[in-house]
């Protein structure tokens, strides 16, 4: 019972890793949206595993929010603000696809050491749960520094989110109060930054970030 | 006796490998045909073309060495042993002892480097834009390669093929990330090893996308025979080793009688042309990718062995 439990919690909280490695990887914006509504669907499988594991009906409601909101809400509506937008549909990056790859394994080996040291004593669920997190967030952060373009910066954001959630329904005992909480201001957050795109948009003609700095004077 | 058993499957072995690879690669290119609506090639077509070849007279260019002479030997024995090493339809093998999977990787590595020197031998351009590219590929490819076989070893505790198909028979596995990352890192490898279609196209003479055909462009008669049969072996030896490792169902175990190997033999060759169709398949469904996207292609390969070794050490730290 244990081994299959154990089995396919890991092989959920992996394949969030992994997918977050293949939002690394893309370099159209739609596939990039696409993946991202991925990312969200197996948050909200792994989410209700736990919930079953731990027999703690609130997670459903989570991975219910997490199904919703994030898999089909959020890719929509940024699917619509880059048609709205009129930007061409390609990622840019700062480095390459292939240097950023490599930064993210480092970033996964690296929460790896970390965590496996640090909750030595703890449940082996639960610090698998939280090491895959850890990166989950990291890759989200590292697709957060490496890209120009506005709107697949928010896909790191978001993604990053993910990974917090993740995280926070492998501890045990995280109140529901605190879930939905999380999961509006994540909405309102997408609300403020769609709105600011369209603002950068209007006074810069390009969602490209650098245009930002060199507004501010940083960049001659 | 038993020596004598042992021997025998080995020799079995050997000739089984020798013999369906040609026979693997006429049906991979009549599953083609057929998927494109055409009639394609009779089944026993490359051994036909084989045999053609050993007749011929070699034509050599002047400037060519004696490297040139000997890489189709050298290519053809390092990559005919490999073959041999890997279980096919039973794991009591003479030499599985040796039977390593660094050591098969060890083996492919240097048939290549045979190929790539002999392609740089007579100096034309096509050989060393062939040779260089090959390169290429092989800078990612082995790593990725290596990667996935550290997987494995961590998983089953060895290297050692015939073990680690008893493992993956017997049930105490599980459902592992690792694997399934190793797995997709295998078949992105054998793709870009054998110059399937996302990487190099194995049925035209393009100069812009060709990798192994710029190579062997100056070889004839009997050396292109033998190039070519090593080529036949290496697809068979990736698909089996597939096998082996992933689907190991129907292994004959060491010393068992008549019946399990034939069962074993008869699950290989049901194996074999799963493992064909599926190759033919993807390839009709997809395009060639440019020659500078092939990093991209590998790198992902790379990564995939570099995750699914992570990710086992977060499952071997419970």
């Amino acid at each position: 019972m244990s081994g299959i439990v154990f089995d396919l919690a890991h092989l959920l909280a992996g394949g969030l890793v992994l997918m977050s490695f293949v939002l690394l990887y893309q370099d159209r914006l739609n596939a990039l949206l696409n993946v991202y509504g991925l990312h969200a669907f197996i948050l909200a499988l792994s989410v209700a595993w736990q919930a079953y594991i731990q027999s703690a009906p609130h997670l459903y409601v989570t991975a219910a929010i997490a199904l919703v909101f994030k898999a089909i809400l959020i890719p929509y509506a940024l699917y619509r603000i880059v048609q709205r937008l009129g930007i061409h549909r390609e990622v840019e990056t700062v480095v390459g696809i292939g240097p950023t790859m490599l930064a993210g394994i480092g970033l996964v080996g690296l929460s790896m050491v970390v965590m496996l040291r640090v909750t030595a004593g703890a449940d082996p669920l639960a610090r698998e749960d939280l090491a895959f997190a850890l990166s989950v967030l990291l890759l989200g952060l590292l697709m957060m520094v490496t890209r120009r373009n506005a709107v697949s910066q928010v896909i790191g954001f978001m993604s990053l989110e993910n990974g917090l959630i993740l995280a926070a329904a492998g501890a045990k005992g995280m109140p529901l109060v605190v879930e939905i909480s999380v999961a509006f201001s994540v909405l309102i957050a997408l609300i403020v930054i769609g709105v600011f795109l369209f603002r950068i948009r209007e006074r810069f003609d390009t969602v490209d970030i650098h245009a930002l700095d060199r507004f501010r004077g940083e960049q001659r | 006796m038993a020596v004598i058993l042992d021997f025998l499957v080995q020799g079995t072995q050997m000739l089984v490998v020798l013999l369906l690879s040609p026979l693997l690669v006429g049906f991979v290119r009549k599953v083609k045909a057929r998927l494109l609506r055409r009639r394609g090639p009779s089944l026993i077509q490359p051994y036909r073309d084989l045999l053609r070849l050993l007749r011929k007279e070699v034509v050599l260019a002047q400037n060519a060495s004696w490297l040139f002479r000997t890489a189709p030997y050298l290519m053809f024995a390092a990559t005919w042993v490999a073959a041999a090493l890997v279980p096919t339809f039973g794991t009591g093998l003479m030499f599985s002892w040796t039977a390593d999977l660094i050591a098969i990787a060890a083996l492919l590595g240097s048939a290549r480097f045979f190929l790539a020197l002999a392609g740089l031998d007579v100096g034309t351009s096509f050989g060393g834009l062939g040779a260089s590219r090959e390169m290429m590929v092989a800078t990612l490819a082995e790593p990725a390669m290596l990667m996935m076989i550290f997987t494995l070893a961590l998983i089953a505790g060895t290297t050692q093929l015939s073990t680690m198909a008893d493992l993956m028979l017997s049930s105490g596995v599980g459902v592992r990330v690792s694997l399934g990352l190793a797995l997709v890192a295998l078949v992105l490898v054998a793709l870009a090893e054998n110059g399937r279609i996302p990487v190099d196209n194995p049925a035209t003479h393009l100069e812009l996308t060709m990798i192994h055909e710029a190579m062997v462009l100056e070889y004839s008669g009997r050396h292109l025979a033998l190039v070519e049969l090593a080529r036949h072996l290496k697809l068979l030896l990736h698909i089996s080793l597939i096998a082996c490792v992933f689907v190991p169902w129907g292994l004959a175990a060491p010393g068992a009688g008549l019946v399990p190997h034939l069962v074993g033999f008869g699950a290989y060759l049901g194996k074999l042309a799963l493992g064909g169709f599926l190759l033919a398949f993807f390839e009709t469904s997809i395009a060639k990718m440019r020659i500078f996207r092939v990093p991209d292609f590998l790198g992902a390969a790379l990564m995939l062995g570099l995750l699914a070794t992570l990710l086992r050490f977060v499952s071997a730290g419970m």
